[in-house]
C-alpha cells in the first residue's frame, strides 16, 4: 500500500508541475495577478506530494519491504539502519527522487521567502523551476521507478554495494544534490529574467543567496566524497580526477565564476549577458554530470547501473534545458544593456581575470573528461585521460586565480591603482618570501622548487586575505567599544569572503604538502616488524581473523605507533568481507594530529606468516578537508547578509549615476 | 551589432556539437559498443599456434592444436595482477558451465604462480606457463587479465580485457558460449 501511495503521490506532482509550469507563465504575460500567484500554492503541492513519495519510498527501506524491487536489490535486513536509509539514494532510481525531492524543496522555499520578489519574476522563476521538475519526474515515471513491485516477494534483499556502507558517503549524495539542484534555482532566475529582458542590480541581489547556497552544499559535498575516497579507497589518494568527481567539480567551478560575476552585477550593473550565461553554464553542468554518471557513456569507478534509454532519456532533458535555455540567450542577450564602464584595473576587471581563468578551467576539465568520447565517436582509438593531463592544464590556470584573489579586494571599483593595493599587502608578499627561501633551505629532492612556489602562494593569499579584513576592521587606533561597533557593522559577506578566500589558502597548504612530502612504505611484515614512516615507528602487532561486524567479517591488524620511543597511536586497519553482496573492502586506519596522517592498510597473507602492508605518512592532508570546510562555512556566513534578508534592496548610487552617463 | 549577435550564437553552436557526440555515444552503446571495451584485432581469427610448457610439472605441453573440438576460454593471468583476484573465484562457473578452460601465466614466475593457485584454487583444466610473454604478444595481450572465448574450430569469438564479472559471464559469456555448441 505504501508504494502506491509513493507512485500515485509522484503521479500527482508531475501534473501539479505541469501546471505550476504553465498558467503562472501565461498569468505573468498577461498581467494577470490570480494566474500568477497560482505558482505559491502549487508549488507547495508540488513539494508535499514529491516529499511523500521520498516518505514513501524511505518507509520501504526503513521497514525493509522486499515486495518492492528496488528495495530487494540495494538492501538486506542485517544492514545497520543507518545505511538501510542511506540505501534510498544509494542506487539510480531513487537517487532521482532525492534529485526532484531537493528541486520540490528549493522551489517551496523561493515561494515562502519570496514574498520581496516582484509577483511577474517570481510566477516565472517558479514556473521555469516546475518545468525542470516536470522532466525530472516524468522521467523517474518512465524509466527509473523505484515502486515498482516483486511478485513473489523474496525473504530477503541482495545488499547494498560494502563500498557505500560509509558514514562518509551515506551523507555525501545529499550535499552534493543539494549543490547541483541548487543552481536550477539561479538557472530558473535567470531564464525567468531573459523573459522579462531585465537583469538589474536587484535581480542579482536575489539571486546570490541561492547561489551562495548551492555553491556552499556542492563545496561540502565535493570535499565529503574526497574524504570518503581517501580514506576508503585504501590508496592514500584523495582526488583522482575521475569522471565522476570531475562531473561534480565542472558545477562548482562554473558556479564560482558565477559567484564573482553577479557581484559586478550587484555592484556595477554590468557583465549581465555574461553572468546569465554562466548561470546556464553551472545548471547545464549539472545536468551534463547527471548524464554522464547515469548513461554509462563514459566510464568511471563509481557510476551506477548504466543504462542506454535512460540516457537518451537524459540527453533529451539536456536538450530541451541547455538547448531551449541558450536559443533563448542568443534571442534576448541583446537587450540586456550594458551598465558601467571600467578600467582593466579595478574591481571590476579582477573580477573579470578570476572568470576568464575559472570558465577556461572549466572548460579543460570539461575537455579532458569527454576527450576519449571524443575520440572514441571518432573512431580514433579508446584513450583515457589521467592526471597528468589534468595536473599540468589546471594547475597553471588556477595559479594566478589565487595569485590574484589577494589583490582583487583591495582594488576599489571602477579605477584603482595597482601600486597602492599592492603597497597595503606587502606584509602579505614579504611573508610568501620568506616561505618560499624557508622552503628551498629546509626542504630537499627534485620537487622543493614547486614545493616552495606552492607554499609561497598560498602564503600570499592567506597573509594577504587576513591583512586586509584586519586592515577593514581596525584600520587605526580605536578603543574596545569601537571595535566591536566596526566589527558589527562590517557586513557579513565581507566575514564569508575572507572565511572562504582564507580556506582556498589552507586547501592549496594541503595540496602542495601531500604531494611534497607523502612517504609511502610498501611491504611484507611478519608480526613483530618495525618499519619506519616519516619518523614514526610502525610495528605490526598482530592480525586477528574473523571479527564480526554487523554484516561482514573482517582481518583486523594491529599496529603501535611510536614515535621516539612514545606510544602515538594504535592503528587497527581492517579487510573486511561483507556478506551482502559478497564482497570485500579494505578500511584504512588513520591517525591524524591535524598535520599530517598516519594511514596504515593491511593487505592479504603471504604463506609465510607475512602480510603485505602498505603504510602512509600524508603531511597536510588534514587541511584540504578542514580548508574546503571553512570555504563551505564563509559561503553560509556570507549567505546570512542583512543585504539578502531586507525587504527591498536599497539602489545604488553609483547604478544610477553609471546609468545617466550613458544617457 | 551583428557581431554581438554571432557571439551569443556561439554557446549554442557548441552545445549542438557536443550534444551530436553524445547522441552518437548512446547510438553506438546500443549496438552493443561499450566505451570500456577494446575491440580486438583476433576476433574472427584463429587462435595464435602456441606450445607452451604446462605450469603444473610433470604434465605435458599446452598446445593450441589442443583447443579444436570445444568450446574454450582462454584466461591470462598472472599473480602479480590485483584485478585476476577480482575475477578468480568466478572461473569455477564457467567451467561448471562446460567450457575448457585454459590459463595462460602471463610473465609471471612458476612458483608464485602456482603458490597463488594455492591459496585461491586451481579452477583451470590446462595451465601455460608464459614465462617470457611471447605468445601473449602473439594473442595481441593489452592489460591483465584477458579472456578470448574460442569455438570447436579454434577461432576467436569473443574477446574481453580486464576481469570477467559475473554479470559479463551471465549474459555475455554463457549465452555465446552456448551458441557456439550448437
Amino acid at each position: 500500500m505504501i508504494p502506491e501511495i509513493g507512485h500515485f503521490a509522484l503521479i500527482l506532482a508531475l501534473f501539479v508541475a505541469l501546471t505550476q509550469a504553465v498558467f503562472p507563465l501565461i498569468g505573468a504575460a498577461r498581467g494577470n495577478q490570480a494566474w500568477m500567484d497560482l505558482s505559491r500554492p502549487a508549488s507547495a503541492a508540488q513539494f508535499l506530494l514529491v516529499a511523500i513519495a521520498f516518505g514513501a519510498l524511505t518507509w520501504c527501506y526503513i521497514t525493509s519491504d522486499f515486495s518492492v524491487l528496488n528495495v530487494v536489490q540495494n538492501s538486506h535486513t542485517n544492514k545497520p539502519m543507518l545505511y538501510k536509509i542511506a540505501g534510498v539514494w544509494g542506487n539510480h532510481e531513487g537517487s532521482m527522487l532525492l534529485w526532484i525531492f531537493i528541486l520540490a524543496l528549493y522551489g517551496v522555499t523561493v515561494s515562502i521567502f519570496g514574498s520581496n520578489l516582484p509577483p511577474a519574476l517570481r510566477a516565472r522563476t517558479l514556473a521555469v523551476q516546475a518545468m525542470i521538475a516536470f522532466g525530472f519526474i516524468l522521467f523517474v515515471l518512465l524509466t527509473s521507478n523505484p515502486f515498482l513491485r516483486l511478485d513473489p516477494a523474496p525473504t530477503n534483499g541482495e545488499g547494498l554495494n560494502p563500498l557505500l556502507q560509509d558514514p562518509g558517503l551515506a551523507f555525501h549524495p545529499p550535499f552534493l544534490y543539494l549543490g547541483y539542484v541548487g543552481f536550477s534555482m539561479a538557472f530558473s532566475f535567470a531564464i525567468a529574467a531573459l523573459i522579462e529582458g531585465r537583469v538589474d542590480a536587484a535581480w542579482a541581489r536575489w539571486v546570490r543567496p541561492w547561489t551562495l547556497a548551492a555553491w556552499c552544499f556542492l563545496t561540502f559535498g565535493i570535499a565529503m566524497g574526497s574524504w570518503w575516497a581517501y580514506y576508503t579507497l585504501g590508496w592514500g589518494g584523495w582526488w583522482y580526477w575521475d569522471p565522476v568527481e570531475n562531473a561534480s567539480f565542472m558545477p562548482w567551478l562554473a558556479g564560482t565564476a558565477l559567484l564573482h560575476s553577479s557581484l559586478v552585477v550587484e555592484r556595477r550593473d554590468t557583465l549581465k549577458s555574461w553572468t546569465i550565461l554562466l548561470t546556464i553554464i553551472a545548471f547545464s553542468f549539472s545536468l551534463l554530470g547527471t548524464f554522464l554518471v547515469r548513461s554509462g557513456a563514459l566510464t568511471s569507478v563509481h557510476s551506477f547501473a548504466s543504462d542506454p534509454a535512460r540516457g537518451v532519456f537524459i540527453l533529451a532533458l539536456l536538450v530541451a534545458v541547455t538547448g531551449g535555455s541558450l536559443t533563448l540567450f542568443t534571442l534576448r542577450a541583446h537587450t540586456l544593456k550594458g551598465g558601467g564602464l571600467f578600467a582593466p584595473v579595478s574591481r571590476e576587471g579582477s573580477l573579470m581575470i578570476n572568470n576568464i581563468l575559472l570558465s577556461a578551467a572549466a572548460g579543460t576539465v570539461l575537455l579532458g573528461t569527454l576527450y576519449p568520447l571524443f575520440m572514441d565517436v571518432l573512431n580514433l582509438g579508446k584513450v583515457s585521460v589521467g592526471p597528468p593531463f589534468f595536473n599540468a592544464v589546471f594547475i597553471p590556470l588556477m595559479v594566478p586565480v589565487a595569485a590574484l584573489m589577494s589583490v582583487g579586494p583591495v582594488l576599489s571599483w571602477k579605477r584603482a591603482n595597482l601600486w597602492t593595493a599592492l603597497r597595503g599587502l606587502k606584509f602579505a608578499g614579504l611573508a610568501a618570501l620568506v616561505v618560499v627561501i624557508l622552503t628551498w633551505v629546509i626542504a630537499t629532492g627534485p620537487s622543493a622548487l614547486w614545493t616552495g612556489a606552492g607554499l609561497g602562494l598560498a602564503t600570499w593569499l592567506l597573509v594577504g586575505t587576513l591583512t586586509t579584513f584586519v586592515t577593514r576592521l581596525i584600520p587605526t587606533r580605536i578603543s574596545l567599544l569601537e571595535f566591536f561597533h566596526r566589527s558589527l557593522a562590517i557586513p557579513r559577506s565581507f566575514y564569508g569572503m575572507t572565511l572562504a578566500h582564507a580556506g582556498l589558502a589552507i586547501v592549496i597548504v594541503g595540496i602542495v604538502g601531500s604531494t611534497s612530502w607523502k612517504t609511502e612504505k610498501i611491504q611484507v611484515m611478519h608480526f613483530g616488524d618495525t618499519i619506519n614512516v616519516a619518523g614514526y615507528e610502525l610495528t605490526l602487532k598482530g592480525v586477528e581473523e574473523g571479527v564480526r561486524g554487523p554484516n561482514y567479517i573482517a582481518s583486523r591488524a594491529t599496529f603501535i605507533a611510536t614515535k621516539n620511543g612514545h606510544f602515538v597511536a594504535t592503528l587497527n586497519p581492517e579487510k573486511r568481507m561483507y556478506e551482502m553482496p559478497p564482497r570485500p573492502t579494505t578500511n584504512a586506519a588513520i591517525h591524524t594530529n591535524f598535520i599530517g596522517d598516519l594511514y596504515a592498510v593491511i593487505g592479504d597473507p603471504d604463506e609465510k606468516g607475512g602480510y603485505v602492508t602498505r603504510l602512509y605518512y600524508n603531511p597536510l592532508v588534514p587541511w584540504i578537508f578542514i580548508g574546503a570546510a571553512i570555504m563551505a562555512f564563509g559561503g553560509f556566513v556570507s549567505l546570512t547578509d542583512r543585504r539578502y534578508l531586507i525587504g527591498i534592496p536599497k539602489r545604488n548610487k553609483e547604478t544610477l549615476l553609471s546609468k545617466s552617463e550613458q544617457g | 551589432m551583428s557581431k554581438r549577435r554571432l557571439t551569443t550564437f556561439l554557446p549554442v553552436a557548441i552545445f549542438v556539437v557536443l550534444v551530436g557526440f553524445l547522441a552518437y555515444r548512446l547510438e553506438l552503446i546500443n549496438q552493443g559498443n561499450m566505451p570500456n571495451m577494446i575491440p580486438s584485432v583476433m576476433i574472427n581469427r584463429p587462435v595464435p599456434t602456441f606450445a607452451l610448457p604446462s605450469l603444473i610439472q610433470g604434465r605435458p605441453d599446452v598446445v593450441s592444436k589442443e583447443l579444436i573440438g570445444h568450446v574454450t576460454l582462454i584466461d591470462v593471468f598472472a599473480s602479480w595482477c590485483v584485478p585476476c583476484r577480482i575475477e578468480h573465484p568466478y572461473l569455477a562457473d564457467i567451467k561448471k558451465a562446460g567450457i575448457f578452460l585454459v590459463g595462460i601465466n602471463y610473465k609471471d614466475q612458476p612458483e608464485q604462480a602456482k603458490a597463488w593457485l594455492t591459496k585461491l584454487g586451481n579452477p583451470y583444466d590446462e595451465i601455460a606457463s608464459d614465462y617470457d610473454g611471447r605468445v601473449g604478444i602473439d594473442f595481441g595481450v593489452y592489460g591483465v587479465p584477458e579472456s578470448y572465448l574460442i569455438d570447436k574450430q579454434g577461432v576467436i569469438r569473443f574477446k574481453q580485457t580486464g576481469p570477467l564479472t559475473p554479470e559479463d559471464i551471465d549474459h555475455t559469456l554463457l549465452p555465446l558460449a552456448r551458441e557456439l555448441n550448437k
